[in-house]
């Protein structure tokens, strides 16, 4: 038998990989930001008092997060009642909705994002179904706008909110809601009083999941959300690949990743301090 | 139950019901629309589709016209098949290593391997493409497959880990016992035992590489570009009702493997637990 040491061993080399190639290149962009010129010989602060003392800049970091949260908003209103409903389907549906629930994840982000073209669009299926019925006479204008983003990503972003969700909920045990009704509190109070604080872990944790991912979220942003609405991924992509101002593209990677990062510290505080005030 | 129905309880089902609709409504309803758009017959994307044809597909299909996707699609396997087989042989092996290790050190190894799960996937992106063109290298599928691998890591090592935890210790603790060495157990009695586990994490991992942007963003040229960039740059520029048949494609893919994997692995369950 092996000593413990030898078996700690064997993650050695994906710990190697791991300070290869992430550790090392997430530290070489905090570096590289520190420079002012775009050839990287001139070390300085000035790309992050560029950036920053930019206020477009700031109103780019406010929408991205913004987003975010109105993604959380949204996939939480629709999600949280299909996790709901999944407690209550027999076995066999319940297969059959967590096949459809996992199904988008596995197709492709860009194959979502073109979904919603064809769905949005000026004839697409929206537009096509409100004049057919006489409800609006002019196309709605819904690509371009946040709202039609907001409408993609709740779908894009949803499996990552209900996997969390339902393996939360399925460990609950079904006594407690039936303990409740017997009691006399009615469904509404059920829901808010036991169901939604012992399932918060998985809230949370999907929270957190779709906030990392639509924030980041370039293509969906880029082609739905068009030229007019900037979110931080595209700034970053012009400043790297268009501009080719490495440092300044890395202060605004690195302003999403803070940003993103305290946004889910918090999130993850909260979740802490309600799961303590649940079993305390 | 006896219980009379409520004002309260006719409306927690209605509002409940109503949101839950629209949520299955929302999931499902775009992959039907784009399935259907892929068979139009007309020449821009519109919903209802113009007249029923495959003509699209057979565009996709012939080499001459779309040669530049079916190298874009090779690119994608490739890379996805490279850093999935990489992945799992360096997941499992750290897997094995950190499971029953209580120590804090393991604990934060584990953290920090499950972290480009919520690090923008534009902010690695970017720094793996500056760090190896400081470095001097040029792009290439090697590059790419170095970025999939750590964006992928996470799929590999949950479910690898979880079938692990779910391991009776009894059963390595019998095997040692009876004279086994380490390495006989692992190969007799470990690694059959959390197949499944990994065959699940190796299939959703694949899947996460061909699907990935952030990093195929910044570390591909026009030479390795990969089918999402392509597909990127089809929806950009003119609305080439292509888009719809590779859609059509991937979708139809994605349904059949998920089926494969359903029936072999239980990949719901695994991905719920």
């Amino acid at each position: 038998m092996r000593s413990k040491l030898a078996e700690w061993q064997l993650a050695l080399p994906l710990g190697l990989a791991f300070a290869a190639l992430f550790l090392a290149p997430l530290l070489l962009l905090v570096g590289v930001s520190f420079y002012n010129d775009e050839k990287i010989t001139q070390l300085g602060v000035g790309s992050w008092s560029g950036f920053f003392g930019d206020a477009f800049n700031y109103k780019v970091i406010v929408d991205t997060l913004l987003l975010g949260l109105k993604t959380i908003c949204t996939t939480v209103v629709i999600g949280y009642p299909l996790a709901l409903v999944y407690m209550d389907l027999s076995p066999r549906l319940q297969k059959v909705l967590i096949f459809v629930i996992v199904m988008p994840l596995l197709l492709s982000v860009v194959v979502r994002t073109f979904a919603w073209i064809v769905v949005l669009g000026r004839e697409g299926v929206v537009n096509s179904v409100l004049l057919g019925l006489g409800i609006i006479s002019e196309p709605l204008k819904l690509l371009q706008t946040e709202l039609g983003l907001v409408i993609s990503l709740t779908q894009i972003e949803m499996p990552l909110m209900l996997l969390p969700l339902i393996s939360v909920m399925s460990r609950v045990d079904p006594n407690l809601r039936d303990a409740s009704a017997a009691l006399g509190a009615s469904r509404w109070r059920t829901l808010f009083t036991v169901i939604l604080p012992l399932s918060m872990p998985g809230l949370v944790a999907g929270c957190l999941l779709v906030f990392a991912s639509s924030t980041t979220a370039f293509i969906s942003q880029t082609v739905i959300g068009g030229v007019r609405l900037i979110y931080l991924p595209l700034v970053i992509w012009q400043q790297a690949l268009v501009v080719y101002h490495w440092p300044l593209a890395a202060v605004a990677s690195l302003s999403l990743m803070i940003s993103v990062m305290t946004v889910i510290a918090a999130l993850s505080w909260i979740g802490r301090r309600s799961g303590g005030y649940v079993n305390g | 139950m006896g219980r009379r129905q409520s004002v309260g309880d006719i409306s927690y089902g209605l509002v409940i019901g109503t949101l839950a609709l629209l949520a299955v409504t929302i999931i499902v309803a775009p992959v039907i629309i784009v399935l259907l758009t892929s068979f139009t017959n007309g020449q821009a994307i519109k919903f209802p589709p113009q007249g029923l044809s495959l003509r699209w597909y057979e565009q996709l299909f012939d080499a001459s016209k779309s040669g530049q996707i079916h190298k874009t699609a090779g690119n994608s396997l490739i890379i996805a098949a490279w850093s999935t087989g990489i992945g799992v042989v360096l997941g499992t092996m750290a897997t094995l290593g950190l499971a029953r290790n209580r120590a804090r050190l393991a604990r934060v190894a584990d953290g920090f391997f499950m972290s480009p799960l919520v690090l923008p996937g534009m902010t690695f992106g970017l720094a793996a493409l500056v760090y190896f063109s400081l470095l001097g290298f040029r792009p290439s599928i090697n590059l790419m497959i170095a970025g999939h691998l750590i964006v992928t890591m996470p799929f590999i090592l949950r479910t690898t880990s979880a079938s692990l935890s779910q391991l009776d210790p009894a059963l390595l603790d019998s095997s040692q016992s009876l004279g086994a060495s380490w390495f006989y157990t692992l190969r007799r009695v470990t690694l059959p035992l959390i197949a499944p586990g990994i065959a699940a994490g190796a299939f959703l991992a694949f899947m996460a590489s061909i699907d990935n942007v952030p990093v195929s963003l910044f570390l591909s040229n026009a030479r390795t570009d990969t089918l999402p960039i392509r597909m990127w740059g089809m929806m950009e520029s003119t609305l080439d009702v292509r888009v719809a048949a590779v859609s059509g494609v991937l979708i139809t893919a994605a349904f059949l493997l998920m089926l494969v994997m359903e029936w072999t692995v239980g990949i719901t369950r695994r991905m719920r637990d």
